[in-house]
């Protein structure tokens, strides 16, 4: 593993620093679509949506679901500053399918009282606690 | 003179009152270890937070966003965090008078008060400030960030809706255990001057992040990105006046707790000086009724 490809990646929530360490490859949802974040990268801000995030070090990848927050890429460092983001032991899967239906019966109802921007995010929310544990 | 009895008594009552004050004091001791170990932990967050809002506003300076201008309503919304308790010597006095006095002083009428924690509220109220109806003071008892997203959200609302125009923010600063600085910030608008005054050695810094790109846009991220940022702040802010709170009760505490073993100290030598009078006096009582029969 060449030394030369890999970064910092820094994720902070308002409660504790989650993540520090090295990476080769980031991965993870933003509102413009999920991308991949390698070295060098031009410098740039993006929001976080709902979605899995992978953090790659050569062989050895790690997941989390990271729910909400904003991303800072500079060149040799990502800070991910996150709201919410949960390692997939702190998951409770139960909650997360109850979520997922409550969220979905929500949606098909149609009900034009319904928050629908609301009831999408908690869908996602509830799909990438679910897939990140999978 | 004051009898014998009578400084006994006092002695007594200063005594348990001692007792009191003591236990608070380690009570405090040991909250303000757990606050403080919670708001070193908390403070990277708001650090990157706010450098990178501000390398946002130094890049879309010259946007005509909302959220970067005053608006149009003469009201601004005051978050007042102060504590449900007292026995904290000036803590929540200091943050009153914040308000009280200064440069919100004269626009009593225009101000409407969010007050985190009772005592705020309550000497706000009592001065004939407009308190907003929704009571937060549970929230200082253990802040969660949920409830400032809440809490900003709220605020951001009526801003956009133009019912306030500007946005403060009055709390102590914890900036170590002994100095607790009460401080006025302004959340909304951002404004750039504010930050770079508040924040100077981070100035050099800007630079390079001149740079950033934005995906989505400048003044979209922004519009996502500016109520995170007053959430993290009065998050940031609950944080930092638990601390405050706690480390100013300790102090209280701690200088009541001296003061009360000077008092002590002093009456017990009143005590013994009147104990020792009254035996000489009853001696030359004795030795005077023994010449008088002989």
């Amino acid at each position: 593993m060449a030394e030369d490809n890999r970064f910092t990646i820094k994720i902070i929530t308002p409660d504790r620093v989650f993540y520090e360490g090295l990476a080769t490859m980031v991965e993870f949802n933003t509102t413009e679509g999920e991308v991949g974040i390698y070295k060098n990268h031009i410098p740039m801000t993006m929001i976080i949506k709902p979605g899995i995030l992978y953090i790659t070090d050569g062989d050895e990848q790690k997941v989390a679901a990271l729910h909400a927050g904003f991303v800072e890429i500079l060149k040799e460092q990502i800070t991910i500053l996150a709201e919410i983001v949960e390692w997939p032991n702190e998951i409770d899967l139960h909650r997360a399918e109850a979520a997922k239906e409550r969220a979905e019966k929500r949606l098909s109802e149609k009900d034009p009282k319904t928050d629908v921007a609301r009831a999408e995010t908690a869908l996602l929310r509830a799909l990438a606690r679910i897939s990140t544990i999978r | 003179m004051a009898s014998m009895r009578d400084i006994k008594r006092r002695k007594g009552s200063i005594q348990s009152t001692q007792q009191i004050t003591k236990a608070m004091k380690l009570v405090s001791t040991v909250k303000l270890q757990r606050s403080k170990a919670h708001a070193e932990q908390t403070k990277s967050y708001f650090s990157c937070m706010y450098d990178t809002v501000k390398s946002m506003i130094v890049k879309a300076g010259a946007l005509d966003h909302p959220y970067l201008k005053t608006g149009t309503s003469d009201k601004k919304a005051v978050i007042v965090i102060t504590s449900n308790r007292g026995l904290a010597g000036g803590y929540n006095s200091n943050v009153v008078k914040l308000i009280t006095r200064g440069e919100l002083a004269e626009k009593k009428d225009d101000l409407i008060i969010h007050a985190i924690g009772k005592k705020g509220r309550d000497l706000l109220a009592r001065a004939g400030y407009r308190i907003a109806d929704k009571d937060y003071s549970e929230v200082i008892e253990e802040p969660t960030y949920v409830e400032a997203m809440q809490l900003a959200k709220e605020l951001l609302k009526n801003y956009m809706d133009g019912e306030i125009g500007e946005i403060y923010l009055a709390y102590t600063y914890f900036k170590n255990t002994v100095v607790h600085e009460p401080k006025l910030l302004k959340l909304l608008p951002v404004s750039l001057e504010d930050e770079q005054e508040m924040n100077g050695e981070a100035a050099d810094t800007t630079d390079d992040k001149a740079m950033m790109n934005f995906e989505p846009e400048a003044d979209e991220a922004l519009s996502l990105i500016i109520p995170k940022y007053v959430a993290s702040l009065i998050y940031g802010a609950l944080i930092e006046a638990v601390a405050s709170e706690n480390g100013a009760r300790m102090q209280a505490m701690d200088s009541a707790t001296s003061n009360a073993e000077e008092m002590i100290g002093k009456l017990s030598l009143q005590y013994n000086r009147a104990r020792q009078g009254s035996i000489t006096q009853e001696l030359t009582e004795i030795i005077a009724g023994a010449e008088a029969i002989s």
